[in-house]
């Protein structure tokens, strides 16, 4: 218990290496009470192990060999999180080899709760591979694909990606949840997916995979009807795949996150989406929350936000204009969140406050380099009051007017709250 | 018999409010000044050049001013023979940064040992660093409007001291003797190996005497515009300014505190007496708060094992790194800055955030100890703590910011400098360009680049990343790191804290499915039950929100609810009351309540610190609850880890 508030390097990462020498401390423990330590009852050795680190666990584990059959108790290998770094591309440490060869041995039928943590190479990427494509014995519930820095499943060969991904896909046939954001996942490995898990799955999430196509969602959206979180781009989104996830067998669908990225300017059309299709998602699912990240130029808004859009949570990661942002206010009557990072040279006067008045659900927003007036900013904030839990605005983009100086604004800001607020402030370096 | 003094400059680089120079002096039958240089770390590949000469034009400065009072500044290379000096008195400026605080204790015993008597005074920093952590309850502050709150409850500083003055020597003197030039003469960068061919003259001149002129100019151009907020940000403000102060104050050439009373004082003159508010002394507070932050911390520089900053998997790439460093990103607005800062040793402070963002979460996703080593080479003004502490602030690894914001490589410089003035200044190769292509020269037409003269992928580089693409997947790893640090899983906004003092909450808190009992509370359990299984590997359960909540409902559990109800919604009228007492009684209102509250409020401050001082471990999910509920109380935006790790050192 001690190690805990010691602080150093070596709990950093509880799976990092495998089991090494014992650690003076526990021995000196087991010398002087052999008795009773080694005694302990394996359901509270279970107990004390499930609060351990798995370093921690490993030391334990060499102590005696009551401790070192609790180690290898199935209810300690269920959930596992893979993390696979190469020293040239990453600072943090790796799972050891050892103790992969050793989890692929002993546990891998104990797995069901399973994520790789993958570092820019593509190496550690190929390695998830390897791993995954020797779980054959074991029923995963949840598999995660978590690209720490840059995406590096992309840079695999696609068939062997695959390959691997399909063998947990086929053996699991009870996979709940799946995120598999930025890999080379394409239409048929889904089929396979489907074809083994439509029953259980719950939750899938694929934003940026480039090589499926709107038919290979609507396959899985058609068969899966228990599916209640979506996450894919915009590309993939159709009027069908709305219909299909409002069916009448479906489940209330709790979660849809879309993904609006375009490459280069004009290079991409982006196709529109019928209000009725939305209107069928909001009645079969009145609660669901859209969440939509914008990653556009300036000049792609063009197709949306013209009719209305049940959209719950909206992110605008790039320059967006005066225009969209009062179309925001008049097609988004659910919205519940909204961050614009940045918008052009003029102030956002106006179009915060038709946000304000029109989208009654609004309780949080975010404003990054958004030049607002002092005096329309508390007008805002005025308007929604108490229901805004979240505000945040950098100090810097708060123009100071006849009203309002930035030293006043605060005071107005915190007395529509209700509580006490500030600007988010920069250090002046 | 009087003593033989020495005094031991090492910053604070001035005479005048020098407390510890003077008590060098203060009935002394000699006193000898020195700076002690170690060349090991100049010369060869001319790194940090302008710092070099920053510092030695310090030292001119200093050994002329010296000379005036009929001494000079002893320059100590090597190992001299100063047995001969007969010392029985050390003084030095106090250096409140941890390596400083370990050699100073060690110099200080060793003179104790020999019989030296040694005077220590504060003066590089406005308060005494280890009251404002003893009224923070032994923790530093993690939020400067903690900082803030703890300041406004602390006097004013103590007024800065009389400069060294002839007077004052007295019959105090120092023995110079007749070959003191090549003994102890300030050297050239030539003598320090530096290749100073072409070497433009300096942007900004080392030196107190310099350091007092531009503070009267600061001054003048203050009192002024008679507007005492933040100046706005335009294409002027990027360029170096005679009237600005950093390095200055960084090598000790101009007093904090001369500073901060000259402000005061000006203040006072132009608005008739009304009395400051805090932000009026905004630059000075921030590097405040980085210090105090920083004393106690050695590992406050680097990610592994700091108990404030937060785990991310930066990338490892030093390609992009040294395209980042030297100016060759591709990028116009990044690489004028940097280009900037390598010519001149400063930028301007938003230019920093610009370029820092860049490196780190915005687009190369390289840690910011990589950056901060960069601009500790290049930097006037890096001092330690602060490059340290800003790093880990722009690069969201502490501090508790909002991280949706990531500054725009393009559009941020566009929107200070729409015509590119600044981009053509230091990024001559690009000058042909017209103002509609000069932040985005790879979009300009064929035509425009050949007019231009300047081709991009042969004249000046591609863009080393794609802005959009690099930003969403960056933010979506924020997003994940910090929804881990919190166990915040259900829908809405992120929670507060990192959850372990380690730093290290990444892996602790990351619970696939399953719960860990030792890291789960009931609340995340509740939405994250079996049912849903897995929902954590995708931050599931519809998060769909981005922004941090750092101040209201997500203390998971029943304490943190309580103390949340306690601010917000169980009893309004109650609460505008005193929010109301709290804003009008200070300008910068932090809620400083005078009646109970504040008495409520630092009884239960010290009831958490006692948790924190003792049993750690078992409570500590719990204790964070009450600890950043605590501070939300009082900060009402932010939260606070308790940084256990920080106890032992």
């Amino acid at each position: 218990m001690k190690r805990v508030l010691q602080g150093d390097e070596d709990d950093s990462s509880t799976s990092s290496e495998g089991p090494t020498e014992p650690r003076k401390k526990v021995r000196q423990l087991d010398d002087e009470a052999p008795s009773t330590w080694g005694h302990l009852p394996q359901e509270i050795l279970l107990h004390v192990f499930q609060h351990l680190p798995l370093l921690d666990r490993a030391y334990a584990s060499q102590v005696c060999r009551s401790w070192n059959e609790a180690f290898h108790m199935p209810e300690l290998w269920r959930c596992f999180e893979f993390e696979l770094n190469q020293p040239a591309t990453s600072y943090l440490k790796a799972t050891h080899p050892d103790l992969i060869k050793q989890i692929i041995k002993r546990h891998s039928n104990h797995l069901q709760y399973v994520s790789f943590k993958v570092d820019s190479s593509t190496e550690s990427a190929e390695a998830a591979c390897g791993i995954l494509s020797q779980l054959v014995n074991c029923s995963l519930k949840t598999l995660g694909l978590i690209s720490t820095a840059r995406p590096s499943f992309m840079e695999l060969p696609k068939s062997h990606f695959i390959s691997a991904l399909t063998v947990v896909f086929v053996n699991s046939k009870s996979l709940s949840s799946l995120k598999i954001d930025d890999t080379p996942v394409d239409d048929p490995s889904l089929k396979v997916l489907v074809a083994n898990n439509s029953d259980t799955l719950k939750l899938l999430k694929m934003s940026s995979c480039p090589h499926v196509s709107p038919a290979g969602i609507l396959c899985v959206a058609d068969q899966c009807h228990g599916l209640r979180e979506l996450a894919l781009n915009y590309h993939l989104l159709s009027d069908e795949l709305l219909l299909a996830l409002s069916s009448e067998k479906h489940v209330h669908l709790e979660h849809l996150r879309i993904d609006v990225v375009s490459e280069n300017p004009g290079q991409t059309q982006f196709h529109t989406i019928k209000k009725s299709s939305w209107d069928a998602m909001v009645r079969h699912s009145p609660k669901f929350n859209l969440v939509m990240y914008f990653f556009l130029y300036e000049d792609e808004f063009g197709p949306f936000f013209r009719d209305e859009i049940p959209v719950t949570h909206l992110y605008f990661g790039r320059s967006v204009s005066k225009d969209v942002l009062g179309r925001v206010g008049l097609t988004c009557p659910r919205l519940v969140e909204l961050v614009v990072c940045a918008n052009g040279l003029r102030p956002l006067d106006e179009e915060l406050i038709r946000i304000a008045e029109r989208c009654q659900q609004l309780s949080a927003i975010g404003l990054g380099e958004c030049e607002v007036s002092c005096s329309a900013f508390v007008e805002f904030v005025k308007m929604c009051g108490r229901r805004l839990s979240q505000l945040s605005i950098m100090e810097e983009v708060l123009i100071p007017d006849h009203k309002y100086s930035l030293d006043e604004i605060h005071w107005e800001v915190s007395k529509h709250l209700g509580r006490v607020w500030f600007p988010d402030m920069m250090p002046t370096w | 018999m009087a003593p033989n003094s020495i005094h031991w400059f090492r910053k604070g680089l001035r005479l005048h409010d020098n407390p510890a120079l003077r008590e060098a002096v203060r009935g002394a039958a000699t006193v000898r000044c020195v700076y002690f240089l170690d060349p090991w770390f100049a010369g060869s590949s001319n790194l940090g050049v302008n710092r070099w000469r920053f510092l030695l034009q310090c030292l001119e400065d200093l050994d002329a001013s010296l000379r005036k009072l009929n001494s000079r500044l002893f320059v100590i290379r090597g190992h001299p023979n100063t047995n001969e000096w007969k010392i029985s008195r050390l003084t030095f400026e106090y250096d409140s940064e941890p390596f400083g605080k370990e050699r100073d204790a060690a110099i200080k015993k060793l003179a104790t040992e020999a019989g030296v008597e040694v005077i220590v005074k504060i003066s590089h920093t406005l308060y005494d660093l280890d009251r404002i952590i003893e009224l923070n309850g032994g923790q530093p502050p993690l939020t400067y409007k903690r900082f803030q709150t703890l300041i406004s409850r602390m006097d004013p500083p103590e007024l800065p001291v009389e400069p060294l003055s002839e007077a004052f020597m007295g019959t105090c003197i120092t023995p110079v003797s007749d070959d003191h030039g090549d003994k102890y003469g300030v050297p050239s960068l030539e003598e320090l190996g530096f290749d100073t061919e072409g070497l433009p003259s300096a942007v900004w001149p080392g030196g107190e005497t310099e350091a007092l002129t531009r503070i009267e100019r600061h001054l003048e151009r203050k009192a002024w515009v008679a507007n005492f907020e933040r100046p706005r940000m335009n294409a002027n403000s990027l360029l170096a300014s005679p009237t600005g102060l950093s390095p200055y104050l960084r090598f000790g050439c101009l007093s904090c505190r001369l500073f901060y009373f000259k402000l005061t004082d000006l203040y006072r003159k132009v608005k008739k007496n009304s009395s400051p508010p805090l932000s009026l002394y905004g630059q000075l507070l921030w590097r405040e708060f980085f210090y105090t932050a920083a004393t106690n911390n050695p590992r406050f520089d680097k990610m592994e094992g700091n108990p404030i900053c937060v785990r991310i998997p930066w990338d490892r790439n030093p390609e992009a790194l040294a395209k980042w460093a030297e100016a060759k990103t591709g990028f116009p607005w990044i690489d004028a800055i940097m280009t900037q800062l390598r010519q001149e040793g400063w930028i301007h402070h938003l230019a920093r955030h610009a370029v820092a963002c860049f490196l780190t979460r915005g687009d190369l996703w390289i840690s910011w100890e990589e950056g901060m080593k960069v601009f500790e080479e290049l930097l006037l003004d890096a001092d330690w703590s602060v490059n340290a502490g800003s790093w880990m602030w722009l690069s969201c690894s502490s501090f508790f910011q909002q991280f949706f914001h990531c500054y725009c490589p393009v559009g941020f410089g566009r929107r200070t400098d729409p015509n590119g003035d600044f981009i053509r200044r230091y990024l001559p190769v690009l000058r042909g360009f017209p103002a509609k292509y000069i932040y985005d020269p790879w979009n300009a037409p064929d035509s425009v680049q050949a007019a231009a003269k300047c081709i991009v992928g042969i004249h000046y580089p591609r863009p080393m990343v794609n802005h959009a693409e690099a930003s969403r997947l960056n933010i979506e790893r924020m997003k994940q790191i910090y929804q881990q640090l919190s166990r915040y899983r259900g829908l809405g906004l992120l929670a507060s804290v990192p959850s372990n003092g380690n730093g290290n909450g990444g892996m602790m808190a990351y619970s696939p499915g399953e719960q860990q009992p030792a890291t789960t509370t009931s609340a995340s359990s509740a939405s994250h039950g079996t049912g849903t299984a897995g929902g954590s590997v995708t931050n599931g359960n519809g998060s769909g929100s981005i922004l941090l909540n750092f101040d209201r409902e997500d203390h998971p559990g029943p304490s943190g609810m309580q103390q949340h109800g306690y601010h917000t919604a169980s009893d309004p009228g109650k609460g505008m009351a005193r929010l109301y007492q709290a804003c009008s009684s200070h300008e910068f209102a932090v809620p400083q309540h005078p009646g109970r509250l504040g008495h409520n409020a630092g009884k239960r401050e010290r009831e958490s610190e006692r948790e924190t001082a003792g049993d750690t471990e078992t409570h500590s999910s719990h204790k964070v609850q009450r600890h950043s509920s605590e501070v939300s109380l009082k900060c009402h935006r932010h939260s606070q880890p308790t940084p256990e790790g920080q106890s032992s050192v």
